[in-house]
Order: C-alpha cells, then sequence, then structure tokens
C-alpha cells in the first residue's frame, strides 16, 4: 500500500514536472517574473553562498593538507581541492544551501499563496496558476544555481588559497600550476555546471509541486516547508551519485 | 468567450447532482438565473453554496445533470474552460489579491494577460475599475496596506475588469464591519445595474442582502428549499425558512449542518 502511494506520488511529482515545462511560455510578463525571481532566489542567496564556500574551502585545505603531509605530497594539495570542489562538493553544497534558503521559501510562499485563495483566483481569471507562480521560480533555480556553484567555487579557492599559501607556507605558483593541471575544463568543470542545473531544477520542482498541493492552512503551510527542504536534499544527494556515475570516467 | 447574444438565461441547472468524493452535497437541482438580475444564494453554512459557485465555475464536475451558462454547457476541458472563464467574474471571500502586485498591478493582471491593448490604456482602465469601487487613492498600495473593506474592493474591481457578462460573489460580506457590508452591497447593486450585468450573490447574511436582489433561492438539507422575491422570503410560513430567517437554533435545519432525511 505505502509502496503504491509512493509511485502515485512519483507520477504526480511527474506530471506536475511536464505542466511547468508546457506552462513555459516565453511570454513578457514572464520574463518579468523570471528577473524578479532570479533576484529572489539568486542574487539574495549570495550571501550564504559566499560564507559557505570560504568555510568549505578553508577545512578542506586543512584535512587535505594532514593527509597528503604523510606522504609528502603536501604541495599538490590544491588537486584535491580543485577536484573535489568541482567534482562533487560546490555543486552539492551549493545545491544543498539553496535548498534551505530558497526551496523554503518557494514552498512557503506557493503555500501561502494556496492558503489565501490567490492560486484560485488566478484559476478563475483564467491565468495558468503554473505558468504565473511555477514556471519562472523553475528557470530561475535552472539558471541561478550554476552562477552560484561558481560563486562557491570563488570563495573556496580563494580561501583555500589563503590558507595553505598564507598559513600553511605551501609555494603560490605550486598552488596554482597543479590545480592547472589537475582540473580539466570539459571533464571537472562543465560536468560541475550540468550538475547545478539539475540541482537546481530538481530543488525548485520538489519545492514548487510540495507548496502548491499544500493543505491551505497555515499549518499545511509549515508541513509544506519542511517537506520540501527534505524531499529536496535526498533528492539532490541521489542524483550527485547517478550523475557523477555517468559524467565522470 | 461566451456568446451574450442569445436568448438563454445567465445560468440554468437541470437535475443537477453535485459530490465531493463520495459524499452527494446537492442533488435534484433545477434552477435559472435571468440575464440582467441580482440573485441571492442563500442557506446555512455547509449547505453547499459554495459547492454550487465551484459547479458554475467549472471547478467541479456534476455527478449528473447540466450547468449551462448562457446557454452553453460548462465545458469540462482545461482549454475551453479557461475561455468560459473570461465571461465570469468571481469575487472570493478570501478576495485572492496577489501579495506581490500593488492595487493596480492586481485589477491590470487579466487586462494584461487576457487583451494586447497598450499600456496606456490598461492604466487608464485599472484607473476607471478603482474609480468605479472609490479607490482611486489606492492604486499604489500593496494588499497588506488594505484594510478588509478596501482589499474587497479591489478583489471586486479585478473581477470587473474584463466586463464580464456573469459575477459570481463567494460570502462578499464575511469579516467586514457595517459600514463596509453597506458600501460592498451598494456597489454590488450599482455595477449590476451600470454595466449590465448579471449578479449571483452567495451569502449567509441574508438581512443586508435581500433589499438589492431581484430573486432569492434558498438551499438547506442538500437542496432547493424556496425560490423566489425577497417578499414572498420574506412572508413566507415554513418553518424551515423562518428557523433560517430569524436564526433560531432548533427546527428542521440541523445545527451541525448534517443533512436530515425527513426535512428534505
Amino acid at each position: 500500500m505505502a509502496f503504491a502511494e509512493a509511485i502515485r506520488s512519483v507520477g504526480r511529482g511527474g506530471l506536475f514536472s511536464l505542466s511547468v515545462l508546457r506552462a513555459s511560455k516565453p511570454t513578457a510578463d514572464f520574463f518579468a517574473e523570471l528577473t524578479r525571481e532570479i533576484y529572489k532566489i539568486g542574487a539574495r542567496s549570495l550571501p550564504i553562498i559566499a560564507v559557505g564556500g570560504a568555510f568549505v574551502g578553508l577545512s578542506l585545505t586543512l584535512l587535505g593538507f594532514r593527509a597528503l603531509e604523510t606522504y609528502g605530497a603536501a604541495n599538490q594539495v590544491s588537486v584535491l581541492i580543485g577536484l573535489g570542489l568541482y567534482r562533487e562538493l560546490a555543486p552539492v553544497l551549493t545545491a544543498l544551501l539553496f535548498v534551505g534558503r530558497a526551496g523554503s521559501s518557494i514552498a512557503a510562499e506557493l503555500g501561502l499563496m494556496r492558503a489565501t485563495d490567490q492560486i484560485t483566483a488566478l484559476g478563475l481569471m483564467a491565468i495558468d496558476p503554473v505558468a504565473k507562480a511555477v514556471a519562472p521560480r523553475f528557470w530561475a533555480a535552472v539558471l541561478t544555481v550554476p552562477l552560484l556553484v561558481a560563486f562557491f567555487s570563488t570563495f573556496a579557492i580563494a580561501a583555500s588559497w589563503f590558507q595553505a599559501v598564507q598559513v600553511l607556507g605551501i609555494d603560490n605558483g605550486m598552488f596554482w600550476q597543479t590545480m592547472k593541471d589537475a582540473v580539466d575544463f570539459r571533464d571537472d568543470f562543465v560536468p560541475a555546471f550540468v550538475k547545478a542545473a539539475v540541482f537546481g531544477g530538481t530543488a525548485a520542482l520538489v519545492a514548487s509541486y510540495v507548496g502548491y498541493h499544500a493543505e491551505p492552512t497555515i499549518e499545511g503551510t509549515s508541513v509544506a516547508t519542511t517537506r520540501a527542504v527534505v524531499n529536496a536534499s535526498l533528492l539532490v544527494l541521489m542524483f550527485n551519485f547517478v550523475l557523477s556515475a555517468f559524467l565522470f570516467r | 468567450m461566451i456568446d451574450a447574444a442569445n436568448d438563454a438565461p445567465a445560468v440554468r441547472l437541470s437535475g443537477v447532482r453535485l459530490d465531493r468524493g463520495p459524499r452527494t452535497i446537492l442533488s435534484g437541482i433545477d434552477l435559472s438565473v435571468p440575464r440582467g438580475s441580482v440573485t441571492a444564494v442563500l442557506g446555512p453554512s455547509g449547505c453547499g453554496k459554495s459547492t454550487l459557485l465551484a459547479a458554475l465555475t467549472g471547478e467541479l464536475a456534476p455527478a449528473a445533470g447540466t450547468v449551462e451558462l448562457f446557454g452553453r454547457p460548462v465545458p469540462q476541458r482545461t482549454r475551453e474552460l479557461l475561455e468560459m472563464r473570461k465571461s465570469i467574474g468571481v469575487l472570493l471571500q478570501g478576495n485572492g489579491l496577489l501579495t506581490d502586485l500593488t492595487s493596480a498591478e492586481n485589477i491590470a493582471l487579466p487586462l494584461r494577460t487576457h487583451t494586447k491593448l497598450p499600456r496606456e490604456v490598461i492604466d487608464r482602465l485599472v484607473e476607471m475599475k478603482l474609480h468605479a469601487v472609490g479607490l482611486r487613492a489606492a492604486a499604489d498600495l500593496y494588499p497588506r496596506e488594505l484594510s478588509g473593506g478596501m482589499a474587497r474592493r479591489v478583489a471586486l474591481a479585478r473581477a470587473i475588469a474584463l466586463e464580464p457578462p456573469l459575477m459570481l460573489y463567494d460570502e462578499p460580506l464575511t469579516g467586514l464591519d457595517p459600514i463596509a457590508i453597506g458600501v460592498i452591497v451598494n456597489l454590488i447593486s450599482e455595477l449590476n445595474r451600470n454595466l449590465g450585468l448579471t449578479s449571483i450573490i452567495v451569502t449567509h447574511h441574508v438581512h443586508e442582502t435581500l433589499p438589492i436582489v431581484d430573486r432569492a433561492i434558498v438551499f438547506a438539507n442538500g437542496g432547493i428549499v424556496f425560490t423566489g422575491t425577497p417578499e414572498q422570503l420574506q412572508a413566507s410560513d415554513d418553518p424551515l425558512l423562518r428557523q433560517f430567517l430569524r436564526g433560531e437554533p432548533d427546527g428542521p435545519i440541523a445545527f451541525d449542518s448534517a443533512r436530515r432525511t425527513e426535512a428534505a
């Protein structure tokens, strides 16, 4: 019974995702909403992404330095930083931070729109609520999460450079050269952004789905917000494994 | 769009049964609302008034019978349904104003979406709608900055933005103070007369609504128990109607609104 319900739920989520794609029409109204959403969920996530990235860079450098020092390869720490960040950590951690910051707000906003009759009113005005309220949020997430990954990586690498070169005494030229030699544009850099776009879209779809179908009460909105963060985080981690298996040889 | 040129009544229901899940809410509903009239749909909470409204807007398909607007059945397919809804204005109990838009932007929304009018014309139309509800000064205010009565009037202005031939009001007086109730009741009456609309008011505010309506329909116990003029309703000595009009807790209408088969 629970299995059948889970399958039904996946089916409903799939149909909802299709309706979002079908409702994505490049009208002037759509682009106006898209711009607003990019600012709301993208630009406003910048501080948390910057701080998160910097601390990940610092701790990863400490960890790598300690492990590599044993083998006399501490000056190769930037290889670990570059590959670790682009292949796994930057897309996943950015997506998780995005889920917490923007996914929860998408679910809460749509849940409140449901509770305060705004979604009903749109339908009664013959305006597709999915086109008006969901599609711009979905595309804003697909576009902004890759940019946030770039931002996260930049701060993480800058923090790592500070830790490795300024604090731990690794040679500056060695730090950059080994990273440059290890990280490949096509094999490491591009897949990071493909992953980021997938994670952004997934987070926005999950958050929109649970918010859009929330019980029209305050409690329903709060349940939807929690469910959005939990479900989207788990899906990001699962998709990360699947994408890593296909994208990296 | 609805063809408003034929002679059919604005709304006609024939042998309609409306179910919510496995539960039958209303059954055997036959009613006709003439064009240009103001009709009050009255009844205690939970009697199926909002369910009737859902059937008129196509949100709920009838389990039996037909629902027609201006001589055409309410379509079930999404595309035709959305097309039909452009001809219906609905004022919801919760207003449904988009909170991230100002009053003027809320009213402009259906105009921007469904017409190709230039921006200046839309701005002018919005100004006229706001003037019609006496709120020109509130154009740039957000819904959170409006009082309950003002928000209801902005929602009313938005509902008439496309000048639909049919207006549906879902509990338009709930949660308002007596002055705001008076303002809304007058507006409903004036708009109906000035714009040549047909209006259906679903409400349990009997005494405030009856003075402006041409006809009253009372729902109770899963069906229609009265259809006639407000005067006929006031003069009726049916114990069920008397209980409802006087607000008595005991009588043929169960207090918990559960259906009483012996009274149906």
